[in-house]
This record gives C-alpha cells, structure tokens and sequence, in this order.
C-alpha cells in the first residue's frame, strides 16, 4: 500500500518536474541536452588562459619528425617557406623575448611578417594547429603531436631551447617567453560592445565640407601602363550593354583627340565559367581531385605546391601504372625537392585519377 | 556585321575603319548637320588607329532610314519561344557571361584559402545575387547535407544543448537585409593604386537578405549566463573550424542570428549552407560558415583570425586586436576603373554606400578630386549595417575628371580621405580601409583606379 502510495507520489511529482521544465523553455520539443561525451568531441577550443587545453607533451625533435612528414611540404623545413602561405618563423630575436615586442613591427623596410611575429598568445597556435593542421587532414594530429609541433616551431624562434619538452604543465612559462605577447591593443573603436572598456572614438573622422576642401587634386598613383593587361582583360569583365563598356586592355589606350572614337572591338563575353568541365571525364576527375583533398596541393594547369597535372600528364602519359602508385607511395625529387606525402586513398580512386592524368589531364 | 552579342549603345563599326557605307553614314551625318561627328571620324582616320573604330553616335538613324533592329524583325517577334521549366532552376542570359565573381591575380597560392570578389561594377540596386556574393574560404567549401548538421550550445550555460536544422527551423524567424563586408575588403590599396576595377578594389563586400534566428533566443534557450558570459565563441564545421569570438553586447542587443536563408532560398554552400552567423556591421570572417556550435565565456579567445590575422599593424608596432566594426565607406561603381565612356553627355553616377554602425545618413560626390561636393540621392529604403544605393546627375563636357563618392553615418561619422587614414595608422595595417576611392576619367573616356594628393 505504502509502496503503491509512493509510487503514485513519485509519478506526480515526476509530472510536476516534467511540466515544469517544460515551461521552463518558450520552444517546448526543440532542443535537447548535448551528452557529455557529444560537447567533448566538438568543444576542442583552446583559451589564453589554458581554459580546454588537453594534458600531454611532446619534444623538440618529435616535432621535428611530424614536422617534416606532414607541415613541411606547405611551410618550409623551417617555417620559412612563404610560397604557398605567409612564413611562420622568422623575424624575432632573442631581445623580443625579453620585451615581449617585436621591435621588426616598426621597421617599414622589414619584408613581411611572420606568425610568430604577430601572435601573442601561445593558445593560439596550439588552438590552431589542432583543430586545422595539417591543411588537408584537419584535426588528424594527436595532443601529444600538437605539443611536439610547436615546440618545435618555438624552438626555431629561440623561444625554447632545442631540447625542450612543450607539455600542458610548462605551457605558462612559455607564454611568458612569447616575442609579441605585449604587442596587442584593445584601445580602439573598433569592437561593436563594451566587454573591453568604454570604446575609444573613431580615430580617422572627416568632416563633411562641400566648397573648394582642397587645393586642386594632383594623382599621386595609378597603375603603370605595364599592369594594365594584369588582370586579365577588362573589356571581358564588363557587362556588354550600360552606359559605359569595358576597356580593352589588350591594346594600349586611346589616345586624346579619339574621345567620341572609343574602342569598337566589341568584348566577347568571357568564353567559360571560371568552374565549367568541359567533358563527363574531366568532371569525374575533378570530383575525385577534390574528393581525395588532391587540389589542396596542384591545380590542373599551374604550377602550386606541386606540378600541375597538365604538367604531370605530359611528362607520364600513357603511364597509368606508374602513376597510381606514385599516388599512393608519394615522393619527392621527381619535380623538385618538395615532397609528396603518401596519399590514403582508395585502389580504385587512384586507379581513376592516374588514368586521367595519363591520357592527358583533359579539363 | 555581327548582330548577337553586339551593345545597343555603339553602333558596331565597319572592318578597316570606313568602307563604303562607312563613309556613306559620315556624310549623311554631315548633311544633318553634325560637323563635329565627321571631324572626329577623320580625326581617327588620320590617326590611323589601329584596328576598328567606332561611328560614336550612340544612337543614330542609318542611311537606310532606320535601325535594322527595328526594321527587320528578329527572330523572337516572328517564331515561339521556349517553355515553361525549360530550366528547374534559372539561369541569367547568355549575354550576362561577363558578369563573373573573380580572383585577383597572384594574390594566393592555393584556391581554398583565397577569395573571389563581387563584380561591383555590374550590379545594380543593393542585393548581391547569390550566386555572385563573394567568397573566402580559409580552408576550401563543403557542399554538407543538412539532415546531418547540428548545432551546439555549450559553455556558461545551464544545459548544453544541441538542434538539428529541423528545429532551428521551426522557431521565429526575422529576414533582414544586411551587408557583409571582409575586413580586408580594398587591403591592397592601402599603401598606393594596386588593381584596376572595383571588383578588385571593393569586391569583397556583398549585401543579402537573410533569414534566421536571433542567437539570443538560442541562448536563453540553453540557460546561457548573460551576465557573466560576456563573450560567445562561434565554430564553423569545416576542416578549419574557423572561431571568432562574437561581444554579448551585440548579442544581447537581438543583432546577431543565426541565419539559414539567404535571398529567399537557402544559403549557398560557399555562403555556409546550411547554417552561418550573421553579425551586422562585423567583418565577415565574424560571420562563421557551416556553424556547428555557440560557446558562453567570460573572456575572450584570442582564436587565429583574431591574433595572427585580422589584427591591425599601427605605425608603433602595436597591433589592435579585436577589431571588427567595419566603419561607413563609400565607393563609386559606375563610372569606375577599367570601364570607358562611351560619349560625352549625361550620365548617372551611382555607388554603394554602407556602415557597420548603422544607417547610411548622407552621400556626396565629387567631379573634381574632392574640391568640391554635391550631395547624391538615396534610394531607399535606407536599411541598417546595409548596402544603400546612391546616384547623381552628371553632365561630362570630355575634360579629365577624377570622381570620389562619401559617406557620412547616422552616428556623425564622415568617411576618411587617405590622407587622413594614413595620418592615424600609416600604410601597414592590412585591414578595415574605409579610405575614399578616387577613379579618373581620361579625356579618353577610359576610367582608371589613381589616388590623390
């Protein structure tokens, strides 16, 4: 009975609670809680406070390792490489660790700027390198990797010793060590909220005059008459009919005198679609190119990380074998001393790809 | 002579300059009184310009007595058309092939962290059609089924929660109309001329109506601590799970959405389909693509694109971070570079004008480099952190010109002239170039990207 009774209870309460947390929402039935184990798998970021870094470590020269079989081919050996992106590494010395400024920032004649220039916060790169390293297999690192690649990354600025061992436990006193971790400012009127401070005004306000501003306007640059076919000719990137058409930038300007005279040459319209296949072939090797992450590194007819494919299939036509294996095993030496990763996709997926390289790479 | 693809502005020119009928026109012209046609035709002739040259009368009556186009029937008054659905989904013209988003040339290596730009110099109104709104990816587009999407909340809240697009699409919706701008829209320009067009210069901002939900609604619904969470993480689903961390102020002012729709259909896939962040009058790398989940904190994350990039170099070697208001800009499309006038006469200058800090209040332009200003018309509707529309008469007498088109907000704000933004954060800082754009109009009649002094 007693039994009975608490178990009535225990439904009316479970009721009450239910309804309750049903009017707690105004969506009742949209949503549900996220499990533990789901906001684990997703909630990978990394805080200047350390705030969702995992345990682990990893040394200088298992960064190293990983370094040179999975970064080095976009980066450089040494973080160096700008061809692909901007260099990592380069451009700090041994006085910036000490301020924590990077003095090259103000040096206008310095060429480019490096991450580890820039970046103040020691998370960021960890942050980044874990949920987007390496470029074609985001996320495929291990922690331990993560620490062992920017150790070794660190290690090339002389932030850390050579020997050194990145883990979550000395990952604050490395922070203190960041050559531009005092290069930030928040004093500016650009963040939309308070969450800062009070913002500042804007910096570069104008005023709105409309009777002789200024002195009679002087053109102190324009594009020298060398440039003006580099990108691509204009007459083609203008619509055929408007109150004005495009320049032909495949002959020189008119000259004075030619005013109601312009240029007759009427502008095909631009022959393809930057994305248009021409044939069902090249399409499905296209679709297999991007499938396979291939076009992260060569592109069909340009030279990118690697040789192009039009480059490829004239050097192997015909070698179907030998490219598909080549997919496979990767290499390096063949086209230049940058290497070629070996690739983890299927026989058949290789099959194909070699066999549209050999006949030709046709677009 | 090629009719298909020829304007209706220019009469198409004999081959080899005049032939018979060449010359039949020119003294046609002459016997209707238009000397200064047959001078300049000869004029050319003299020159011996190379090639073709145009009969410059925009619209004349040829000899036969009237235009062939109109005299002879085309073949669309006389047969049947085509049908209903010939296309499920529409196509523009054949004759719109020009109109391309495009890359600048030797500005990345790889396509997949690159950008394509909006051909500015060919829209017209204030919404960017889908399929030409610029792109930037950071790590190559997904085309994601959406039946398989979610979206996380997790974070200073009292249950983490996550939705599947069917939910999220069953709560209240708004539409709204806003601008979408790279931070490091016109970027190249900052230390002197760079490219040659407005879709180069200027083609990284875009403007749609989107569709979705206030994020604010999201966060209550997971019990989101407003106040101690002063800062959200936003996280895209692509291999680069892009974050940005978003103010709670702008959050909590109803601003911020998470947005499905776009120009009454879904997002395009390089737009983020099937979900994105919209963050009005914030750069658009705030605006996450794919959005797989929402983070509550109490301090902000310092994520790549917001302490590697998109941090802005000032002369002291300091650089601001956290910089994310795009500020009231202005940039003339019609005339712009690379573009020639066809004639001397009236036309009808007309640009884009936008502020991340609201509306559009008031637009001048100039003829003269900025010495003196006319104010433009506004096309409304005026919407808030949106495109607006501007145009003004102009009568050109053939002479060189060098117009500018500003801006000035509701908050009081005039757009900068170089000269100004120089004098503040020099030439270095990459970022957030709202500086007044000047094109010149050679006695040509061709338009060219210069600065001035």
């Amino acid at each position: 009975m007693s039994r009975f009774r608490n178990a009535v209870l225990t439904a009316a309460m479970l009721a009450v609670a239910g309804l309750a947390a049903a009017q707690s929402t105004k969506y009742p039935g949209v949503g549900r809680n996220a499990t533990p184990k789901e906001v684990a798998a997703w909630d990978i970021d990394v805080r200047p406070d350390f705030k969702g870094l995992p345990k682990g470590s990893g040394s200088v020269d298992k960064g190293l390792e990983v370094w040179e079989a999975k970064c080095a081919h976009c980066h450089g050996v040494f973080g160096e490489s700008g061809e692909v992106f901007s260099p990592l590494v380069g451009g700090t010395t041994e006085a910036d660790v000490k301020t924590g400024h990077v003095a090259a920032l103000t040096d206008t004649s310095f060429p480019g700027r490096t991450t580890m220039m820039k970046v103040a916060t020691i998370s960021t790169l960890w942050d980044y390198i874990n949920r987007a390293m390496p470029w074609t297999q985001p996320k495929s690192l291990t922690p331990d990797e993560v620490y062992a690649v920017l150790a070794y990354l660190l290690s090339l600025s002389n932030v850390v010793p050579e020997d050194f061992v990145l883990s979550d436990k000395n990952i604050a006193d490395v922070q203190k060590r960041m050559p531009n971790r005092n290069g930030m400012t928040t004093e500016h009127a650009l963040w939309p909220g308070k969450e800062f401070g009070k913002p500042a005004k804007p910096d570069a306000n104008n005023v709105a005059c409309m009777k002789n501003c200024v002195p009679e306007a002087k053109v102190s640059s324009f594009l020298p008459d060398y440039a003006r076919n580099a990108h691509g000719n204009l007459a083609e990137q203008n619509r055929l009919v408007g109150a004005q058409i495009g320049a032909d930038t495949t002959v020189p300007e008119r000259k004075v005198g030619e005013v109601s005279a312009p240029p007759v040459k009427k502008p095909a319209p631009a022959a393809k679609p930057a994305a248009k296949a021409a044939g069902q072939d090249g399409k499905a090797a296209q679709a297999l190119l991007n499938k396979n992450a291939c076009m992260g590194c060569h592109a069909v007819d340009r030279k990118q990380v690697g040789p192009s494919f039009k480059e490829i299939a004239k050097k192997h036509a015909g070698k179907v074998d030998y490219l598909a294996q080549k997919i496979k095993t990767g290499g390096a030496g063949v086209w230049g001393a940058m290497p070629m990763p070996p690739q983890s996709l299927s026989e058949s997926d290789a099959k194909a790809i070699a066999t549209w390289l050999a006949a030709g790479a046709a677009h | 002579m090629q009719e298909d693809l020829s304007s209706g502005r220019i009469r198409k020119a004999p081959e080899n300059f005049l032939n018979q009928d060449g010359i039949k026109t020119v003294f046609a012209e002459a016997k209707n009184g238009r000397r200064d046609f047959i001078r300049n035709a000869f004029a050319a002739a003299a020159a011996g310009a190379a090639g073709t040259t145009a009969l410059a009368q925009g619209n004349p009556v040829p000899t036969e007595g009237g235009d062939a186009n109109i005299l002879n029937l085309p073949e669309h008054s006389t047969g049947l058309g085509q049908g209903v659905a010939t296309e499920g989904y529409g196509k523009p013209s054949k004759f719109e092939a020009n109109v391309q988003r495009r890359q600048s040339p030797g500005l990345t290596q790889t396509t997949q962290a690159s950008v394509s730009f909006a051909p500015l110099q060919s829209l017209f109104g204030t919404i960017t059609p889908s399929g030409l709104h610029f792109e930037r990816h950071h790590q190559g587009w997904w085309d994601i089924d959406p039946s398989k999407h979610r979206l996380m909340i997790n974070g200073m809240v009292k249950s983490p929660k996550v939705l599947t697009m069917d939910e999220i699409m069953r709560l209240p919706a708004v539409t709204r109309i806003h601008f979408i701008e790279c931070g490091a829209n016109t970027a190249v320009e900052w230390g002197n001329v760079a490219v040659p067009t407005v879709q180069y210069t200027h083609g990284m901002v875009s403007c749609s109506e989107f569709t979705g939900v206030p994020l604010i609604k999201l966060l209550e619904l997971a019990g989101a601590d407003l106040k101690k969470g002063k800062f959200v993480l936003a996280e895209g689903a692509d291999g680069s799970s892009m974050t940005r961390t978003i103010p709670m102020e702008l959050i909590l002012s109803g601003e911020v959405f998470v947005a499905y729709g776009q120009n009454g259909e879904m997002l395009r896939p390089e737009q983020g389909y099937p979900l994105r962040l919209i963050v009005p009058g914030v750069q658009g790398v705030s605006w996450v693509k794919y959005l797989r989940r929402i983070e509550v904190g109490d301090k902000p994350y310092a994520a790549k694109d917001e302490a590697v990039h998109y941090i802005d170099l000032m002369p002291n070697g300091q650089h601001r971070q956290y910089s994310g208001i795009q500020e009231c800009k202005s940039v003339v499309t019609t005339p712009s570079g690379g573009q020639v006038l066809l004639d001397k006469g009236f036309y009808n200058i007309t640009g884009l004008a936008w502020s991340g800090r609201g509306r559009v209040k008031r637009v001048d332009v100039s003829v003269d480099g900025g010495r003196n200003w006319r104010t433009a018309r506004l096309e409304g509707p005026v919407q808030n952190k949106a495109l607006t529309r501007f145009n003004i008469d102009w009568i050109w007498d053939g002479k060189p010109a060098i117009i500018q088109s500003r801006a000035m907000d509701e908050t009081g704000y005039v757009q900068p002239n170089y000269k100004q933004l120089r004098a503040v954060r020099g030439t270095r800082s990459i970022y957030h170039n709202n500086a007044i754009q000047s094109w010149l109009v050679n006695e040509s009649g061709e338009v060219k990207n210069v600065q001035v002094s």
